[in-house]
């Protein structure tokens, strides 16, 4: 292994972090800002031109907090429980292709931090441990109403992961591949998998919803009855993380939304581009754009459809998403036999 | 029966068809209105930088008024303080000097005049009582302090400026 492709990654990994961090940064104000649009208001607009500095108000207040772990906390769950939260929102950016190769100093640079031929599986695997952060994180508050957020979060995760897993499955027959990089190459220009399973991502991007704990399905943080659900407890950064780690969460479901159904970096006529560094880098504007409005897309969401009570949701996931999804599997069965063959 | 009211709307729980039972349409007509509301104009006045002007007959601070050559019409009649229902305004009287005839218009001018504004209600009675035409509540809007003593508003802040 050379040095060359050690500091290629590491700048890669950093790069992504770093802007993986600063979206979600500021998805906080857009959410903010958003809100406010959508209820006839202004939103935040103190600090700095158009409220562009709340982020870095909203982390200094956050870190110049009082730090309080409760006395009959268990201190290590109530440390882990945020990291772990945060440590999974941000991992599963490493599947993640962001753009076709670049070619630079003679050498071709790969856009994404590991191509590994189980993409899809390991983004799976990442998801359901995003669940143990608020899990832990509830259950060491002793606190009840963080015990029973707790409780609801894992299943309804566990509940909404069968249905987006069947959902997938859909997706793996027509792909033939678990390979994130070879989904979204097979998604050349406008060929994209939106057109081929609608259905199958109507029901991915519900899970979506209900996986980040976003409105209508974030009934983990369900202020009206559990006060602050699984955060009741938290205070200072450790509170910011499990909030932050939402919003990575959101940008990071985005992504996989659109490289799996949106044809990731794909973007109409890229062949007509010559030069392949200009068209991996359109395509990298392309991906950005397309999880930039599924991230508007969640939070439009959010300040219109409220809140659904804990019986509907499971009713929706079990009754509803399961057997559609299953549907949805044997309709592209059938319609692979037909017209693929 | 007619209602009384003529807005009695009679509820019966029908079976949602299809279309309603799979939700999809209603959030979708939700999500169009919630964008509606997203391109609107909003209403919001920007307080500190920008201002609403207020009506012809808004009662805010009160400012003692000067006469044409910039004497101080007030001749401490007390009739503001009889007529205050709040009882908010105290003055003490005082003799013009002889050489004083450009500073106060009569004989006899109010040597402390002041209002606690946290008594006044802004009725204006103070205005309507006065018989030399020396106050008006013309003023903005009450300031907000951190001290009591901050709001009993002396002649310093209550006499209108000089006009040059």
């Amino acid at each position: 292994m050379d040095i060359a492709f050690i500091i290629e990654k590491l700048i890669l990994i950093s790069a992504i972090l770093g802007i993986s961090l600063v979206i979600a940064m500021y998805t906080t104000l857009a959410e903010r800002k958003f809100a406010g649009f959508f209820q006839d208001r202004v939103g935040p607009n103190r600090a700095g031109p158009w409220g562009l500095l709340q982020p870095l108000a909203d982390g200094v207040k956050l870190f110049t907090k009082e730090e309080i772990i409760p006395t009959h906390a268990s201190t290590f769950l109530f440390v882990l429980g945020p990291s772990l939260s945060m440590f999974t929102a941000c991992i599963t950016t490493a599947v993640i292709p962001w753009g076709q190769d670049l070619f630079l100093f003679g050498r071709q640079v790969s856009l994404q931090v590991a191509d590994i031929n189980v993409g899809v599986l390991y983004v799976f695997g990442v998801v359901s441990l995003g669940v143990y952060g608020v899990m832990i994180g509830g259950w060491a508050s002793n606190n009840k109403f963080s015990l029973l957020a707790a409780v609801r979060s894992a299943s309804q995760n566990i509940s909404y992961e069968i249905a987006m897993g069947l959902s997938i499955i859909a997706l793996l027959m027509m792909t033939g591949t678990l390979s994130l990089r070879e989904i979204s190459e097979q998604q050349a220009g406008m060929n994209w998998n939106v057109f081929y399973q609608p259905l199958g991502f109507l029901i991915f991007m519900i899970c979506s919803f209900a996986e980040t704990n976003r409105t209508p399905f974030d009934l983990p943080e369900c202020e009206t009855e559990l006060v602050g659900g699984h955060h009741t407890e938290y205070s200072s950064m450790k509170l910011g993380f499990y909030l932050f780690a939402e919003y990575i969460n959101m940008f990071v479901s985005s992504a996989i939304m659109a490289s799996l159904y949106f044809g990731g970096y794909n973007y109409p006529f890229m062949h007509l581009i010559s030069n392949p560094n200009l068209a991996a880098l359109i395509g990298v504007a392309a991906f950005f754009t397309k999880i930039l409005l599924f991230i508007f897309f969640f939070i439009w969401v959010r300040w219109t459809v409220p809140r659904f009570r804990y019986d509907q949701l499971m009713k929706l996931g079990w009754k509803v998403l399961i057997p559609l999804a299953i549907v949805n599997i044997a309709l592209t069965g059938v319609g692979i036999l037909i017209f693929w063959k | 029966m007619n209602s009384l009211t003529n807005r009695k709307k009679v509820l019966a729980s029908k079976q949602m068809n299809f279309w309603e039972r799979i939700y999809l349409p209603a959030i979708i007509n939700g999500l169009s209105i919630t964008m509606k509301h997203f391109f609107k104009k909003r209403t919001t006045v920007y307080y500190p930088e920008e201002k609403r002007s207020f009506s012809e007959n808004f009662r805010g601070l009160h400012s003692l008024k000067r006469d044409e050559n910039g004497a101080e019409r007030c001749t401490a009649c007390g009739l503001c303080a009889l007529s205050c229902p709040a009882e908010a305004i105290t003055m003490t009287a005082a003799e013009r000097k002889p050489g004083e005839e450009l500073l106060y218009r009569e004989e006899k001018y109010a040597s402390v005049y002041e209002i606690n504004m946290l008594r006044c209600i802004f009725c204006g009675f103070c205005e309507e009582a006065c018989p030399k035409a020396a106050i008006f509540l013309d003023g903005d809007i009450a300031k907000a302090g951190y001290i009591r003593d901050e709001f009993i508003f002396g002649k310093d802040k209550l006499t209108e400026p000089v006009i040059k």
